[in-house]
């Protein structure tokens, strides 16, 4: 074994610089949108396919990858491991809720409000907490949902422990189905575009990288975080006024810890540091989680062993495993 | 205000705990000139330079830039007046390749006055500045992600990040440090031709005999303390300096340039 060594080879186009590519060939541009267009084909796919039951699934599964979506560019770019998730949920079902039931507004005027106005909530209450990075952030955001559940049960504000019923529902046809995976795929990619093309998403990574260096830049260092914290919200806002509508229902399950764990779970097994890692897990963990259901809360034992499995086993996550067989072969040569 | 003074610093102090780091520092820099601040390790010099930058709060003392009050300003308006820093310890963004790191410098508004709002300027711009300051155009290295950059380009790539704003006055903490002679050797020349280019250039330095060659004064700081300010070539004729520098009288003073004496 000893003369023998793993010899590891990129296979993919020439690459001058991460957005940079020299195509030559209809091959390799094939190469490169080949799995987006997979992942894309394979989510339009999903409704025609499953049956009824399974439909729902999906829509719920989507409303928790957007959630994932918002976490990994928080986390993953702008270094604010944002575990506030559910506040975002909250505040935007809330919003959404009351809009449509106090006010009698449609829910087509209800969500994007609610997802406007709760980003906004959201981004000012946060405000605060914008100095702190990292592990800090994560600790002093987790707290947030968690206080706001008290506040709810204690006051009895927005119909307390019962919460808000009778909202206009979601219908489960194609419509929304399409409608909700679209918005996922869009959301996904413009997230994406940002981060690696788009001059001030650059700057969110340098937030990330750096927050030294973006002030001695001249530049106002909380107004940025706050800007990625509001598009992080919008996401995270949108989910929560999508779901209440989805149930019908507005309350303080809304606010659950699930919202703001699984999508640091779904980081974990599906990979850091790039957009599709928590999209990938969230797509495989929400509906194994949905499998199990027949096995009420053991179900949770399942999820923390294979969370420890990753951990320990496999921290690079699913898709940086993937990405890495795609992108290189590797071979046994004798040294 | 004389329009030919472009920062006065007057009686700005600052104390960590017990420890006074700066204590009552004074001084007025001339545009278009080069200030050596020296001084014993722990003397207070990356201290006074996070005062003047704002990256630090002041205990007490003023400020002024081009005759503005720039004393409790925070450190992003700072910078954005044409005040800027690079820093001792190189802080690039490793993720990012090098020329992307010009990026956020060349998105602020203070840059944006001077080269344009447009995405496609930026990045031209950005490539521009790199070889300015001695990146070659076409080779990989504005390519490379800035995590795997040697010292030599990093330094230079943190000056290029202040150039990127465009500065009036740069504040250099040691930015020689850690250097090889024949790099500080190419150093130099973009120093003098910053100055020549009518930047004011602050240099918090160790290396004593090269800052001297370019140096128009120099600030000698001991214990947080200004213990005195002449031309590079008189400084260490002064008592306080030796006392700080060699601990003791200097009885041997060699003949090239009166530098890097020891008691023997």
């Amino acid at each position: 074994m000893q003369d023998k060594r793993k010899e590891r080879i990129d296979r993919g186009v020439k690459v001058r610089s991460d957005t940079i590519y020299a195509i030559s060939s209809m091959k390799e541009i094939m190469y490169l949108i080949g799995p987006r267009m997979g992942l894309v084909l394979f989510l339009l796919a999903l409704p025609l396919v499953l049956p009824i039951y399974w439909q729902k699934v999906v829509s719920i599964t989507a409303v928790y990858a957007l959630l994932a979506v918002s976490f990994g560019f928080l986390s993953s770019y702008v270094g604010l491991v944002n575990l506030g998730g559910a506040l975002f949920v909250g505040v935007g079902g809330y919003i959404s809720g009351l809009l449509n039931s106090a006010y009698g507004l449609p829910l087509y005027i209800s969500i994007p409000a609610a997802t406007l106005l709760g980003a906004l909530f959201c981004t000012l209450v946060l405000l605060p907490c914008l100095p702190l990075r990292g592990i800090y952030f994560a600790i002093v955001s987790f707290v947030y949902p968690l206080a706001a559940v008290r506040i709810i049960s204690a006051t009895g504000a927005f119909g307390g422990t019962d919460g808000i019923a009778g909202l206009d529902m979601i219908g489960s046809g194609y419509g929304s189905q399409y409608f909700i995976i679209v918005t996922l795929l869009l959301v996904t990619f413009g997230v994406s575009r940002l981060v690696s093309a788009e001059d001030i998403g650059l700057i969110f990574r340098g937030v990330k990288d750096n927050e030294q260096a973006i002030k001695a830049s001249g530049l106002n260092l909380t107004m940025y975080k706050a800007v990625a914290v509001f598009i992080g919200a919008l996401i995270g806002s949108f989910a929560g006024a999508w779901l209440a509508h989805l149930y019908g229902w507005v309350g303080m399950s809304l606010m659950a810890t699930d919202f703001s764990i699984l999508p640091l779970a779904a980081t974990v097994v599906g990979g850091t540091s790039t957009i599709y890692g928590p999209l990938v897990g969230t797509l495989l963990l929400v509906p194994i989680s949905e499998a199990l259901r027949d096995f009420g809360t053991l179900r949770i034992v399942f999820y923390s062993v294979a969370m420890v499995f990753f951990v320990v086993f496999w921290t690079e996550g699913l898709l940086i495993y993937i990405k890495r067989k795609y992108e290189q072969f590797e071979r046994w040569v004798r040294v | 205000m004389n329009n030919k003074i472009i920062l006065r610093v007057e009686n700005v102090s600052k104390s960590f705990g017990g420890i006074k780091a700066v204590s009552g520092v004074s001084f007025e820099l001339n545009r278009g000139e080069i200030m050596g601040v020296i001084g014993p390790n722990g003397s207070g010099k990356t201290t006074l330079n996070n005062l003047i930058t704002g990256f630090i709060k002041k205990d007490g003392g003023k400020v002024w830039f081009n005759g503005t009050d720039i004393t409790n300003w925070p450190e992003h308006k700072i910078a954005d007046a044409g005040l800027t820093r690079t820093f001792q310890v190189m802080r690039p963004y490793p993720t990012l390749p090098v020329y992307k790191n010009l990026i956020p410098p060349l998105y602020s508004a203070r840059a944006r006055r001077s080269v344009g709002g447009k995405q496609g300027d930026r990045k031209a711009r950005a490539i521009d500045l790199l070889e300015e300051v001695g990146f070659e155009r076409d080779a990989q290295v504005p390519y490379k992600l800035a995590g795997s950059l040697p010292l030599g380009y990093l330094k230079r790539l943190e000056l290029c990040r202040c150039l990127a704003l465009r500065p009036e006055l740069i504040v250099c903490d040691e930015i020689f440090s850690g250097l090889s002679a024949s790099e500080i050797a190419s150093m130099l020349p973009l120093m003098e031709k910053l100055r020549d280019h009518g930047i004011t250039l602050i240099m918090v330095e160790h290396r004593l005999r090269e800052l001297f060659r370019i140096a128009n004064k120099v600030i000698v700081l001991n214990f947080g303390e200004k213990i005195a300010e002449d031309e590079p070539k008189h400084i260490f004729s002064n008592e306080k300096v030796h006392q700080a520098y060699f601990g003791g009288e200097v009885t041997y003073v060699s003949e090239d340039n009166g530098l890097f004496a020891s008691d023997q």
